[in-house]
């Protein structure tokens, strides 16, 4: 522990720039994944451990076709849309099965899945890491604001994950499909008897969700190495957020995504030795205090 | 009738296939088996990979030579994920229920330490690979009879790196340093014998901060971001394979690299390839690299695993080939595959090796190898990467070991 260390870096307007930048970019990515999660489990009470494959095969995608097109616009593109889409087949193929079964069996289809594109992966990409690479129009030296660090890339992906944050929740306040997947959340029986075709209606949710992981897996491929298993420790710190935000709330995966990389960016200051720690105990401090989570409906 | 199987044509072939399955038992029987497990998948997986590459060539050569005692030798290779329980469950299956009768663990550190306690049970001949941590065999009470390490190690980078990493830091002036490894025995235990020997060369040295990330960690981001509020002149880093290109690349994006110098002993072929915009200047070990020792057989074989697996080997790819050696030598003397005989035959002996720095290595009696070639130079992102390599004082190295070893009381 290294108070001292933090409260010089509060203090220092160079060190909460770069600390402040660092938990942006971390909590950002989480978002990104946890929505999904929690955009998922809102609706149709699936807690989907598959998740992270959908991030890992949306990295992967996106190093493929980076390959082919060499364009990252076109990388980003189509890991979205090609995880928007398995995220369809997903839900039809397997979890439409399971609804209302026990969790277990919902459990135990997502695992397989997990396993099975493990091995696919190491199958098609081969089981030693990959390195996308910067794309090459963010190949330049970083911003300095107020003496910190600010990478350009990084900067756009907060932006972008922001600009995913405003639509999603504009879309699910103001748009149709959006009360109608709110409602559906509410009360899948009461959508369902008054005409909503909810077959579909799931799948887009689906879609979206699978959309938004293979967004993240896109964006983060270029600093990250691409690996068989990569979406498992993005998984547990995505149900960590979806839980501290309360389980189905988009504004709640915003606010802990922020919270949990805040703690990430100044803990590892203050608390180097104990920042993964420090996670749970910020999760069992807010859970002993609201168990629904910060912005989940009390049973 | 023609052309069709008959009633009696599948008798007569059922009754001469159980005529020759003893035969084909007993072929397959002769076969010797030899267990590997290792990391084969996830982020570092390339050091898994590139042994059971070398393995294979090695297959290769000793099948075509004969086999071992006679008889062909066939790899079983599992993975273990880089889990120890894993590592240790596998070890102890390899040997009970598929029959090899050697091992190569293969493992990184985390499980090595399991797999030692295993072969200390079975009593079964074992070369550690891959383990760079000193204590595996230099600590008495951890020692196994029939286990032995084929590997750099730990202690011996760390007098090596010291010693050229002191010149440097003398000759550029820099006095306070970071390190960043991974958050295990093999990067705490390796750390701390770096810094050890660093401060004994070079006494005015500064620890500003310390970075733990763990193995297979996907984001650095906040560890840059450490490094770089703690403003070090240098870096000392112990990450490898995936982690090391993960790292180099988001440091990259902060610009890490233009603000303090960096100097890593774990720089393999393969990382080097995979990491994009390679910063020029940092100070690196050699691992494995085709030009050091400057010899024809070292650039023979280096082709050679290019040639056959279309990648540069690794650091980990001669250790295993030099493992595969030992065991070769050791079993045509101790003309059995005993692990006692083995171990026997082992302990003190010299082979001729493209790997060592004067053509030989050693293993010394305390069941590790020395006289590898060990060397320190500067990345150049194109081939051949690193350049200006100084080659390894062993006097110095063994003299300042043996301090380590009675500090330690293991001797």
């Amino acid at each position: 522990m290294d108070l001292d260390a933090l409260g010089a870096c509060l203090t220092t307007p160079a060190c909460l720039v770069t600390q402040t930048t660092s938990g942006l970019i971390v909590g950002m990515l989480l978002f990104l994944v946890a929505a999904g999660v929690t955009l998922i489990f809102g609706v149709l009470k699936v807690v989907n451990f598959a998740h992270g494959t959908f991030y890992m095969l949306g990295g992967y995608v996106a190093y493929t076709a980076l390959g082919v097109t060499d364009s990252y616009a076109a990388a980003v593109l189509s890991a979205t849309l090609a995880m928007a889409l398995f995220g369809v087949v997903f839900e039809r193929a397997l979890i439409s099965r399971v609804y209302g079964s026990n969790v277990l069996m919902q459990l135990l289809i997502c695992y397989a899945v997990v396993l099975i594109f493990d091995d696919v992966v190491k199958i098609v990409w081969g089981p030693e890491f990959h390195a996308m690479g910067m794309p090459p129009a963010f190949q330049v030296p970083p911003l300095f604001i107020a003496g910190g660090v600010v990478p350009p890339f990084y900067a756009v992906l907060i932006g972008i994950a922001a600009l995913i944050a405003i639509v999603l929740g504009l879309g699910l306040s103001m748009t149709r499909l959006g009360k109608t997947v709110r409602a559906a959340a509410l009360n899948p029986q009461m959508v369902s008897a008054l005409g909503v075709n909810t077959t579909l209606l799931f799948a887009i949710v689906f879609a979206v969700g699978g959309g938004l992981a293979g967004l993240a897996g896109a964006l983060a491929a270029p600093v990250r190495s691409l690996s068989p298993g990569m979406g498992f420790s993005i998984l547990i710190e995505s149900f960590i957020v979806t839980v501290i935000g309360g389980m189905g709330s988009i504004a709640g995966a915003l606010v802990s995504a922020l919270l949990i990389g805040m703690v990430r960016g100044f803990g590892t200051i203050g608390f180097p030795q104990f920042t993964d720690g420090l996670i749970y105990i910020v999760m069992i401090a807010i859970l002993l205090l609201r168990p629904q989570g910060l912005f989940g409906r009390s049973s | 009738m023609n052309g069709l199987i008959t009633r009696r044509t599948m008798l007569a072939g059922g009754a001469a296939s159980l005529l020759a399955a003893p035969w084909v038992a007993k072929a397959q029987a002769n076969t010797l088996r030899i267990g590997m497990q290792s990391i084969l998948s996830g982020p570092i997986a390339l050091l898994g990979t590139s042994s059971r590459n070398a393995l294979m060539m090695e297959q290769d050569r000793i099948n075509a030579a004969g086999g071992f005692l006679g008889r062909q030798i066939e790899f079983v290779f599992r993975d273990s994920k880089g889990q120890p329980q894993e590592a240790a469950r596998l070890t102890r299956e390899l040997v009970n229920s598929t029959g090899c009768e050697l091992l190569i663990d293969a493992e990184a550190s985390s499980g090595a330490f399991a797999v030692q306690e295993v072969v200390r049970d079975l009593g079964v001949a074992c070369i550690h690979t891959n383990s760079e941590t000193s204590s595996l065999t230099a600590d008495p009470k951890i020692r196994v009879p029939t286990a032995f390490r084929v590997a750099r190690q730990g202690v011996h980078d760390a007098v090596a790196g010291s010693i050229y990493l002191s010149e440097y830091a003398n000759a550029k002036k820099l006095n306070k340093w970071a390190t960043c490894s991974p958050d295990y025995a093999y990067g705490r235990d390796t750390t701390a014998q770096y810094l050890q020997f660093f401060k004994q060369f070079k006494p005015d040295i500064e620890i500003v901060t310390e970075a733990w990330p763990k193995l297979g960690q996907p984001d650095f981001t906040e560890v840059i971001t450490k490094l770089i509020q703690a403003k070090p002149q240098a870096l000392f880093t112990l990450l490898y394979a995936g982690d090391l290109s993960a790292f180099v690349n988001q440091g990259n994006i902060y610009a890490l690299f233009t603000q303090m110098a960096v100097a890593t002993p774990n720089v393999d072929y393969p990382v080097l390839a995979a990491i994009k915009n390679l910063p020029p200047g940092i100070q690196s070990a050699t691992r494995y690299l085709e030009t050091f020792p400057d010899t024809p057989a070292n650039k023979e074989w280096g082709q050679a695993y290019l040639k056959r697996w279309n990648e540069r080997p690794t650091n980990w790819s001669w250790q295993n080939t030099v493992a595969m050696h030992f065991y070769e030598a050791a079993i045509k003397k101790a003309n059995s595959l005993d692990g006692k005989a083995i171990a026997a035959a082992l302990t003190g002996m010299k082979i001729d090796t493209p790997f060592g720095v004067d053509g030989t290595i050693t293993m010394r009696d305390d069941h590790t190898t020395i006289n590898y070639a060990i060397g320190w130079g500067q990345t150049t992102p194109k081939e051949p990467f690193i350049i200006d390599v100084k080659a390894a004082d062993w006097g110095k190295i063994i003299e300042l070991e043996t301090e380590w070893k009675k500090q330690q009381k293991y001797i």
